[in-house]
């Protein structure tokens, strides 16, 4: 099954085609562009090298977040349309699930943090197990501070990967030698494991209604945090 | 041969989506509105994007649908692509330049004011030009020369708010609900235009600005002054007065520049227009004046995407066509249109 990933919801930008179980290609660019200005010129220059026509592509996947709200609305309003257009079957990928998966294979913790607004991160917990990934805990905005109150209590190591390590490093770090840190490299969610993740929904015959489908914004808008 | 076009307008808080045929012909225009902003007062930017995104697939079938078309029936895909909210706007931007990528037809990203203006040639295709065209919304207020389709020129503009926006701002005023424009106008009906003298604003001598700050803030005093010396308030006369004023302005204003440019015709549009004392004010001036008045149905008015499906059409005309890089402008200056 060839699947096109579209990945947008921190502020690099990045899209992947996989064609079963193996990655034909992926793209990523961390340069602060506007996103909405390159994800489609992305789109077209993954398909032209790697020989794909559009209409070849058997599913769409895109990051649903947390993460950025504007990264966010492009990606998703970019993945709705491409896939109105065509009829093909678009699946909706939680960004921590891929995010996490760039630290596939450790035995500990795996502990994605991705910025917010407001001095927080959106974060979960994971584990792999058996080849897979296994999610411990609901995604959430949380501080740091308390977050890491919380991870003391596990006796194991927890590995953190995501933007959201490099300036809270010091609230990370009171965790002591339970704290790992992952090479920045794989602080940014990549299109691929987006592909990939939304490949498996898709091959289960899962597909989300792109008339209901909505970013994981965790979040209310400030508006309506002021009346709760 | 004809062309049929796909619109779509999100740069404030309507998600709407047409269907254009030759920039005359509207096959289907879907708007649907946000009305959970009248519980803030005013758009909340955050809420208004979620919404369009929510919105956005399903206006986009609906106005396919009533237009009796597939997808890939269109000859162009079109969106406003500033000025606007930022978050708004990309929702529509992304969805048309996503729709156009997957079925290989032109991208036409459109000026929300040249849409605005374009209301009128969607009535009126063969409205005499050179014209004189005001564009009066809850964003802007501005006058404009239009010579031709290719070329347009800035007259002048609101130094501080947009006429719409002070008719919001004194409604709030009055304890009217959001959005006030249509509130205010209600209750105007039943009040007298004489009653209270508001200022005008004319700035100088040759100017074609506006400024609507200070009526604002004469309505808001008059209010206060009234109610410390514990005098009643006729609200229905304030708001007939104030409207009086506001009007007085824009039709004066647009006259002027009409005589001044030796228009063959005045055209006026935004949300403002539709205003039915504003339309018979500016309708009677200028039959006094020997001058054809056009003024779209008051749908075309207010934000829609049929009018951004016309200024496309002219667009693609033209062969002027956008790149898939096109990237939401949400300050686009209007001397750029
Ligand atoms: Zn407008």
């Amino acid at each position: 099954m060839l699947v096109l990933g579209l990945e947008t919801s921190t502020a690099a930008a990045s899209v992947a085609l996989v064609d079963g179980d193996g990655l034909l290609g992926e793209m990523f660019f961390n340069t602060g562009r506007h996103v909405s200005r390159q994800i489609l010129s992305l789109i077209s220059l993954l398909l032209k090298q790697t020989g794909v026509e559009f209409e070849d592509l058997e599913g769409i996947a895109v990051a649903l977040g947390p993460g950025s709200f504007t990264g966010l609305r492009v990606g998703v309003a970019t993945a709705k349309a491409l896939s109105h257009a065509s009829g093909k079957p678009l699946a909706g990928v939680p960004t921590l699930d891929a995010l996490a998966l760039n630290a596939a294979g450790v035995t500990g913790l795996i502990c994605p943090v991705v910025v917010a607004r407001r001095e927080e991160v959106y974060t979960a917990l994971y584990r792999w197990q058996e080849g897979r990934l296994c999610r411990l805990i609901p995604y959430q905005a949380v501080t740091p501070a308390s977050w890491v109150g919380y991870l003391a209590s596990y006796n194991e190591p927890v590995y953190f990967l995501g933007d959201g390590v490099q300036p809270f490093e010091e609230s990370w770090e009171s965790l002591k030698e339970k704290a790992v840190f992952l090479p920045p490299e794989n602080s940014f969610p990549r299109a691929a494991h987006i592909a990939r993740l939304g490949r498996e929904r898709l091959s289960r015959g899962e597909r989300d209604d792109i008339f209901q489908l909505k970013p994981l914004y965790l979040r209310p808008p400030a508006a309506v945090y002021k009346e709760l | 041969m004809s062309s049929i076009i796909l619109a779509i307008e999100t740069s404030c808080d309507e998600t709407a989506a047409a269907v254009v045929e030759d920039g005359v012909k509207v096959l289907a225009n879907i708007i649907a509105s946000q009305d959970i902003h009248r519980r803030y007062g005013g758009v909340v930017p955050e809420i208004a994007s979620r919404r369009h995104l929510e919105n956005i697939g399903p206006v986009v079938q609906e106005a396919l649908d009533q237009a009796r078309i597939s997808p890939a029936g269109v000859d162009a895909i079109a969106a406003t692509y500033g000025p606007g909210l930022v978050g708004s706007l990309l929702v529509g931007l992304s969805y048309a330049k996503g729709l156009a990528f997957a079925l290989k037809k032109p991208f036409i990203g459109v000026h929300h004011l040249v849409g605005h203006i374009y209301a009128g040639f969607l009535e009126y295709p063969e409205l005499p030009l050179p014209a004189v065209c005001l564009v009066a919304s809850g964003g802007h207020t501005s006058l404009f020369y239009l010579v031709s389709h290719e070329e347009r020129y800035l007259l002048g503009s609101t130094r501080d708010d947009a006429a719409g926006e002070a008719f919001d701002k004194v409604a709030r005023a009055l304890g009217l609900g959001y959005p006030g424009g249509p509130e205010l106008e209600k209750l105007a009906r039943n009040g007298d235009p004489q009653a209270i003298h508001f200022p005008r604003a004319w700035l100088e001598e040759d100017s074609l600005d506006f400024s609507f700050s200070g009526l604002k803030t004469a309505v808001a005093n008059y209010l206060r002054q009234r109610k410390e010396a514990g005098l009643e308030i006729n609200l229905s006369d304030v708001a007939a007065s104030f409207q009086e004023a506001v009007v007085d302005v824009l039709v004066g204003k647009t006259l002027k520049a009409a005589l001044k440019n030796m228009a063959k015709s005045i055209l006026a549009v935004g949300g403002v227009a539709s205003n039915r004392y504003f339309r018979f004010s500016l309708k009677r001036s200028a039959r006094e004046a020997g001058i054809p008045v056009f003024i779209p149905h008051p749908v075309y008015c207010t934000d829609n995407a049929a009018m951004i499906g016309c200024a496309a059409y002219y667009q693609y005309l033209r062969g002027q066509f956008s790149s898939l890089d096109l990237d939401a402008a949400p300050g686009l200056p209007l001397e750029v249109l």
